[in-house]
This record gives C-alpha cells, structure tokens and sequence, in this order.
C-alpha cells in the first residue's frame, strides 16, 4: 500500500512539474520531437532502401542453357538437383520454343530472321534459376556448370557482384545511419532532461532534507521523463503514420520506376510508431534516472 | 536521556581546511542550544554534520542512535526523518503552496492523505499560518516563509530540530516571533533544539545553553549563557598544548 501511495504520487507529481515548468518543459518536448523525427526519417529510408535492394536481388538470376542434345531425363536430373540445393529459391524451365515466341514478339527484324530459317531453331532450352542468397550467385552458377549437358550458366559474372557489393554498402551505411542517429537522439533527450533536473537541484535537495529516500526522489523524475518522451514522440508518429500513407498512396508504392516499390505504409509505420515511442521513452527514464543521481550524491 | 552525542569529531575539507578540530559534546533530549560563533567558526559544520550534510573526517557523531560517520548516502533519509530542519533562506519550493510545502514531507514517507491532513493542519496552525494554507511561498512575507519551513519541520514530530540561523534574514520583530514559536514547540513537545545564530540580542534574552565555536573549536559550553567574546582560540590552543 505504501509502495503504492508512492507511486501514484510519484505519477502525480510528474505531471505537475511538467505543466508547473510548462518552458523547459516544452523545450525538452520539441528537441525530443525534433530528434525523433529524424529517426523516423531515417528508418523509411533505410528500410526502404533494404526493401528495393531486395527486390532487386531477387530480380538476379542464374540462366542455365542446356546443350542442344539435351534429353529428357538429363532434364529431368538437374530439376531433381535443383530441388534438393539449398540456395534455390525458384526455377522455372524455359523452352527454346517459349524463347523464340518470346524474341519473336519483341522485334520484328528476329521473326523475319526465324521465318527465313524455315523451322529450324537454333535456340537452346533454359533454365532460369532465382537464389536465395544472391552472394551465393557466382557458387550457385558454378554448380550447374558441372553438368555435362549444360552448355553454359550465365549470371552477369562482374557486374552482378559489383552490384551486391553496392547494396552491401547501402545495407550497411543506411544501419549506420540508423544507428548513429539513435545514439545522438540518446544524447541529445538525455542531455535536454538533465538541464530540466539541473534547474530543479533545489527541489532534491529539499527532498532529501525533509527524509526523502532516494527512490523516491527520482521516481516522479523518472515519470517525467517518460511522459516528456511520449509527449515528444507523438507529432513523430503523426508524421510517420501520415506523412508515409500518403506519400505510398500518391506514389502508387513505386519510387520513378516499378523496379523501386516501396514498402507498404501497414503494418510498416506501426512499427516505426513503436519504435519512436520507445526511444522518446526509454530514454526519457534513463536520463532521469542518471541526472537524478547524479544531485543524490554528497 | 542523550539525545546527541559528538566524540573527538574532526572535519578537515580537502583544501586542508579544519572546520571542526577534537570536537566532544553532548545534548540531551528536549534541550534548547544556540551554537554561536564569528563567521568560518565552524558553527555551521556542526550543525551540517548533524543532519549528515557534512561527513566527519574523524571522531564519532551519534544522532538519535545513529552513527553519522557511519550511515551511508543511500540511507541518508533514515537520519532525516527524525529530525526537523530549518534554514535562514527557507528552502521552501517556489512553486508549491503552503500545505503542499508542508505535506511533501509526509507524502515522501508514503502516508495515506487521510494521516497527512491533520497532520498538516495542525503544523500550520501551531505556526499561525492557518489562513494561508492556499499561498505560495512568494505570495508571503519573509517572516511568514520561515514559519511555513518551521512546520514542515516539525510536522513529522522529530525529536530534533536543526536550525541553521533561521532569523539570518528577519527583522528584530519578526525573529521574536519566531523564536517565540520555536519555544513553544521546544517546551510543549519536548523537541531538542539546535540553532546556530548571529544574533546576540537572541542569545542573551532566551538564557538557554550556549556553545561558542571559533577558528572550528569549541571554545564554551554554558548553561544559561549569552553571547559573549571568547579568548581567541590561538591563546585556547596555547593552553590546550
């Protein structure tokens, strides 16, 4: 019960420091907002860039052409082999009938040139190969090559890995973004809150005088903090959930080309909303909890 | 009963200062003492380590059965909660009014509203302050701000109360009254008090026992005493030697 009392005026109390220091209070609320919102910036942006860095991965693939002898059971042999490797994410079988059809309807000078050959083809049949894990491309393609019936398996060897290597980079310096800016939001939240306490190091050490254990002390600015850092987050997440629905619906999901669709704004922004409300938070707290401290000390 | 008991107490801040020098004395329960002494005396040392404001460097300070020298930061409070303390510039929370200043204290000991109330209520009214209750602190005179500190000292019932020359900051008048109030509390609820002071005229009206500092030692410890000059504590130690 005592426990209890404590706490709730603990609660009490740290709604009306806040409301009772409405300027530094509202200092602390826009620098939080401020910050946060350049997290938020930069999680779209490196989630989305993850997301087109995929789908562009998954457009590489390995094409498997088979010699012209090909039999039906040595095709058969390698869509068995195919099934049981572990980094296939998908095959599919193409036919050099489906091939000439296919280059026939792109240009007109090809089906002149097919029609001259008076039925003959001399395409080969494929096998076009789509891996799970694109930096195990080059092994893959290898792999196939083994074959005795496979004639080639081509990948746009060079280019491909120069291509990974880039979304490698973009992968790792959007995170470090990410990263980065959490950290500096950590500070700066911190930092703001521990001015707020600064001013109050008054108030501390009255408390403590009149036989205030130090739990209770911090308490109600551990609860201020927290509520500055939900206060803070909540124009964050307004924009996030918005801003990013809106700008999904206008752009139809894609960015200039249907190669860079972007990722859908449900459940996505929920979870960045949680993410922003947890730092502004968990932050919050523990810089209270640390400024506070800090003054509790003789 | 002895209420507070200091042996062979040193305090030597880390400049090399020596605030408090072979200190060794004792106040019983229910005792009224001006601790007096020119500025730098080492008067308000004592008083701070009282409270545990200041640690001893060496020595024993036992305050209502707790070793000072010994307690720890984190239970600082346990040594607060038996004691009152009061201050020449209040320490009163600007933005709280005069029941909130004087409840705080209870509210931080987790006692229900129901206990704190009457409490509250009847601390300020034993200060006169009755009338005020809804005020904040910069809405009352100087001399009202000091009652108002006054009962959130005692309102927890301590058996101490420290104060660090209340009536620093007073007119004659007003530190009249308050001293009449700090009396009162002294005779009716038997509460030892401790007051350090520059006010002579104080001193020597009250006839209460009085402890002389200088240079951070104890020069005189008189039953009924007044603000007297002391032989300067070079010639003391002289002596002492």
């Amino acid at each position: 019960m005592k426990a209890l009392r404590i706490l709730r005026r603990s609660v009490r109390d740290s709604f009306k420091s806040i409301f009772r220091n409405l300027p530094l209070s509202m200092a602390s609320i826009i620098c939080i907002t401020i910050t946060l919102i350049l997290v938020s910036l930069s999680l779209f942006l490196s989630y989305n860039v993850r997301q087109i860095t995929k789908t562009l991965e998954h457009e590489l693939t390995v094409v498997v052409y088979l010699k012209k002898d090909v039999t039906e059971n040595q095709k058969k042999e390698i869509e068995n082999d195919l099934k049981t490797m572990d980094n296939i994410d998908e095959y599919r079988i193409k036919s050099k009938e489906e091939f000439k059809s296919e280059m026939q309807k792109e240009s007109e000078d090809l089906a002149t040139a097919f029609e001259s050959l008076e039925g003959d083809n001399p395409l080969l049949d494929s096998i076009i190969v789509k891996v799970k894990d694109v930096s195990d491309l080059k092994e893959t393609a290898e792999k196939l090559r083994k074959y005795d019936f496979v004639q080639s398996a081509e990948y746009g060897e060079g280019m491909v890995e120069n291509i990974i290597g880039i979304f490698d980079a973009i992968s790792i310096g959007t995170a470090g973004i990410v990263i980065a800016l959490v950290v500096v939001t950590s500070f700066l939240i911190s930092n703001t809150i521990k001015i707020t306490i600064f001013s109050r190091k008054t108030q501390i050490e009255i408390k403590r005088l009149v036989g205030a254990s130090n739990v209770a002390i911090k308490l109600p600015f551990v609860f201020e903090g927290f509520i500055l850092g939900i206060f803070g987050s909540i124009l964050p997440i307004l924009l996030s959930i918005y801003g990013y629905t809106i700008l999904y619906n206008e752009t139809h999901g894609y960015l200039f080309t249907r190669i860079i669709t972007l990722v859908p704004p449900f459940p996505f922004v929920f979870i960045v909303s949680f993410i922003l409300v947890a730092i502004g938070s968990i932050v919050g707290m523990i810089g209270s909890w640390l400024s506070v401290r800090k003054h509790l000390k003789i | 009963m002895r209420l507070i008991k200091v042996e062979h107490t040193y305090k030597i801040y880390k400049n090399g200062t020596t605030a408090i020098a072979d200190l060794s004395v004792s106040i019983d329960k229910g005792e009224f003492v001006f601790v007096i002494g020119p500025t730098g005396s080492g008067k308000s040392t004592f008083i701070k380590m009282l409270y545990r404001e200041e640690k001893p460097t060496n020595g024993q300070v036992i305050v209502g059965g707790i070793d000072v020298a010994k307690l720890r930061n984190s239970k600082v409070y346990k040594l607060r909660r038996k004691l009152g303390v009061v201050f020449q510039d209040f320490k009163l929370l600007p933005k709280l009014t005069v029941y909130e200043n004087v409840a705080f204290a209870l509210e931080t000991l987790g006692l229900p509203n129901s206990e704190i109330r009457p409490k509250v209520l009847k601390a300020i009214d034993s200060v006169g302050l009755k009338e005020k209750t809804r005020n904040l602190p910069n809405e009352l005179s100087g001399g009202e701000q000091q009652r108002v500190a006054i009962a959130r000292a005692i309102v927890n019932d301590p058996k101490l109360l420290i104060c660090d020359e209340p009536t620093g900051n007073l007119d004659p008048e007003t530190s009249k009254e308050i001293m009449n109030i700090l009396e009162k509390i002294n005779q009716e609820s038997d509460t030892t008090i401790i007051m350090a002071t520059h006010d002579k005229e104080l001193v020597n009206k009250m006839k209460k026992r009085v402890l002389a500092f200088e240079n951070g030692v104890l020069v005189s410890d008189t039953k009924k005493g007044s603000y007297k000059v002391h032989e300067s504590t070079k010639d003391i130690k002289k002596k002492r030697s």
